[in-house]
């Protein structure tokens, strides 16, 4: 027990009232809602998802224009905007852990989702539109084979497209038919290979210069642990 | 970064503007084709400051890849930590995990993220005025940066790259006096910015230079992928800290700017003058934020992690194996709408960063609207897209 005075306790802190917005547009829809028009029209779109995280569309190459002119053009879903356009290299994505065998007292998963047939390659692109005036968004994924990656360039219908596919073409090698102006933007002309792929080997040098210390690799250490993971 | 072919039809001249050119920001080459001094077309040039963190960021984990993400926009380094650590901490509470960031850490954030918005405006509106050749205003935004630079100085360390903000918080409290000194800033720059729009806003040789200049549609904007103020400008009525509020920005009373043919007559919806004037109205806006978040900011506990007073979860054994799963995450950065594509198959690492930036839309831009242009009229058009070279290459 001390006989210093009680120092007043400082009032406790309230959390701010959130502040007046303008609501959100009636017309505003969720991914289950936008996933069900895009279904009716085109059964070959697959709604797909991760564990966690955000789900999207899984759209067949040959139908990916008609699908980005309907999600852009129809009123219910108006995407006229493409806010990000991505590829990637899905090759050396882990597969989803083993589950555990259930327990013997815990009653069978009742309906366990159906797997989906394989993408029909393991390069592709992301696409991720949203509309300004109803305030959803959409994301589509288009799957396109190692051997000849080749997608159809939504440019005509998005022109941001043409620079976002320029750099997917430079750093993933995939070729957009249909571009009017398809050049690497971030490599040199002569660059040799697509960096962003997962199998890319690091050159040694560059026109002349080399890119490696004497002794340097990049086989080993942080390169080497995620790569080793990356395989197992 | 790659070499041009061009038409050799003998009227018109080929000029390489840049690299090295100063109006252009940083390392941008815009190979142009002049008929005298009007531009028959430019095709930019890019790649010079091509890092791929993209690729770095599949290597480095989420915590020490915030670094990098200084270097994608160094101008508003916060946004650009914020920006990432917004994306990490998504697919986390996707994942169920309880990563909570403690209140004063949101309101920190947003003191960094709009101090550091006011200096990025006021080098975007003072590097513009100077292209075109007024330099007063260049230094009156400069001196006015450098008050925000002290104050970033003393708050984490650094003045440029300031590796701030991290997953699951900030990496320091706010300093002794520092709300303070914030508050007696933003008195100054108030002062400062009235003393600015008089000089340069308000001046009718700049207003007639820009009115009705290079003009952008709203339709054109968006199409183009135009973020931020340079849509705001075009009169799209987009802003995400209104529409899609992250962190505490639900808690603020402010305006959105958008273009309104500010120049007058002459003036058309969208022109130069109208992306210039909304990123003047947006210090203002900011202002009034940063003054709502230090009235309402709670005061500093003693621990870090405490969730209201604190400043940093412990998010390390949430953050040792990221989740498998994917989110894209946007958020308002001062050249607009920056979004973070993060998918992790369950290591160690990300499996694919991308890195939406406004700068390498508005770019996209450049082939439709300078032709017919003076060359002249172009370094203005750069000016009053603000980009900013590193975010273009990343």
């Amino acid at each position: 027990v001390s006989d210093a005075p009680a120092v007043p306790a400082a009032p406790a802190w309230t959390k701010p009232p959130a502040q007046p917005r303008p609501p959100r547009p009636a017309g505003a829809l969720d991914h289950a809602a936008i996933s069900a028009l895009v279904r009716e029209r085109f059964p070959d779109v697959l709604d797909e998802r991760l564990d966690c995280g955000e789900p999207w569309l899984r759209v067949p190459a040959e139908q990916l224009l008609a699908v980005l002119a309907f999600v852009r053009d129809d009123p219910r879903l108006a995407c006229t905007a493409l806010h990000c356009l991505g590829g990637f290299d899905w090759s050396r994505f882990a597969p989803p852990p083993a589950p555990k065998p259930p327990a013997k007292t815990a009653p069978a998963p009742a309906s366990a989702a159906p797997a989906l047939p394989p993408p029909p390659g393991d390069l592709g692109c992301a696409y991720h539109l949203g509309s300004y005036a109803l305030r959803h968004r959409i994301a589509l994924k288009v799957f396109t084979p190692r051997a000849a990656p080749s997608i159809p360039s939504a440019s005509a219908l998005f022109p941001v497209a043409g620079y976002f596919e320029r750099e997917v073409f430079d750093l993933f090698g995939i070729a957009f038919p249909g571009h009017a102006d398809l050049r690497r933007i971030m490599c040199p002309d002569d660059w040799v290979g697509h960096p962003l792929r997962k199998d890319y080997v690091y050159p040694e040098s560059y026109g002349g210069v080399l890119l490696k210390r004497a002794g340097q690799r990049f086989d080993e250490g942080p390169y080497a642990t995620a790569s080793a993971e990356a395989k197992s | 970064m790659s070499s041009v072919e061009l038409e050799k039809d003998g009227a018109l001249m080929t000029l390489s503007m840049g690299p090295h050119h100063p109006s252009t920001h940083g390392v941008l080459r815009l190979i142009l084709e002049t008929d005298g001094e009007v531009i028959a077309r430019c095709t930019p040039d890019l790649g010079y400051l091509h890092r791929s963190i993209e690729k770095i960021g599949e290597f480095v984990d989420v915590g020490q890849f915030v670094v990098y993400t200084d270097r994608v926009d160094y101008v508003c380094a916060m946004n650009s930590n914020w920006a990432w650590c917004l994306a990490v901490e998504r697919l986390l509470h996707a994942a169920g995990l309880p990563v909570v960031v403690p209140e004063r850490a949101e309101y920190l954030r947003v003191l960094a993220g709009e101090l550091n918005r006011i200096s990025s405006h006021l080098v975007a509106v003072g590097a513009m005025a100077m292209d075109i050749g007024a330099f007063t205003p260049f230094l009156q935004g400069i001196a006015q940066r450098e008050l925000v630079n002290d104050i970033f100085e003393k708050l984490c360390g650094a003045r440029l790259t300031y590796n701030y903000v991290t997953v699951g918080g900030v990496s320091h409290d706010l300093h002794a006096g520092g709300a303070d000194e914030i508050a007696r800033f933003l008195d100054t720059l108030e002062r400062e910015l009235v003393r600015f729009n008089r000089l340069i806003t308000a001046n009718a040789i700049f207003r007639g230079r820009l009115a009705g200049l290079a003009p952008i549609g709203a339709a054109d904007a968006i199409a183009y992928g135009l973020v931020g103020p340079n849509l705001r400008g075009a009169g799209v009525d987009v802003d995400l800290r209104r529409d899609e509020p992250y962190s505490v920005y639900d808690r603020f009373t402010f305006d959105v700017p958008l273009g309104d043919r500010f120049a007058g007559v002459n003036g058309v919806q969208g022109d130069c003058y109208d992306r210039f004037v909304v990123r003047c109205l947006e210090l203002f806006e900011s202002i009034r934020i940063c003054r709502q978040a230090l009235a309402q900011i709670p005061p500093a506990a003693a621990k870090a992690d405490d969730p209201i007073g604190g400043w940093q979860a412990d998010v390390t054994k949430h953050t040792r194996k990221l989740p498998r799963g994917e989110v894209y995450v946007r958020s308002e950065n001062p050249r607009g709408e920056t979004g973070y594509w993060l998918a992790s198959d369950g290591g160690k690492t990300p499996y694919r960063v991308k890195i939406r930036t406004g700068s390498f839309t508005a770019l996209s831009i450049f082939e439709k609207l300078i032709p017919g242009l003076m060359i002249a009229d172009l370094v203005a058009v750069i000016g009053s897209l603000d980009i900013v070279i590193p975010e273009v290459d990343r």
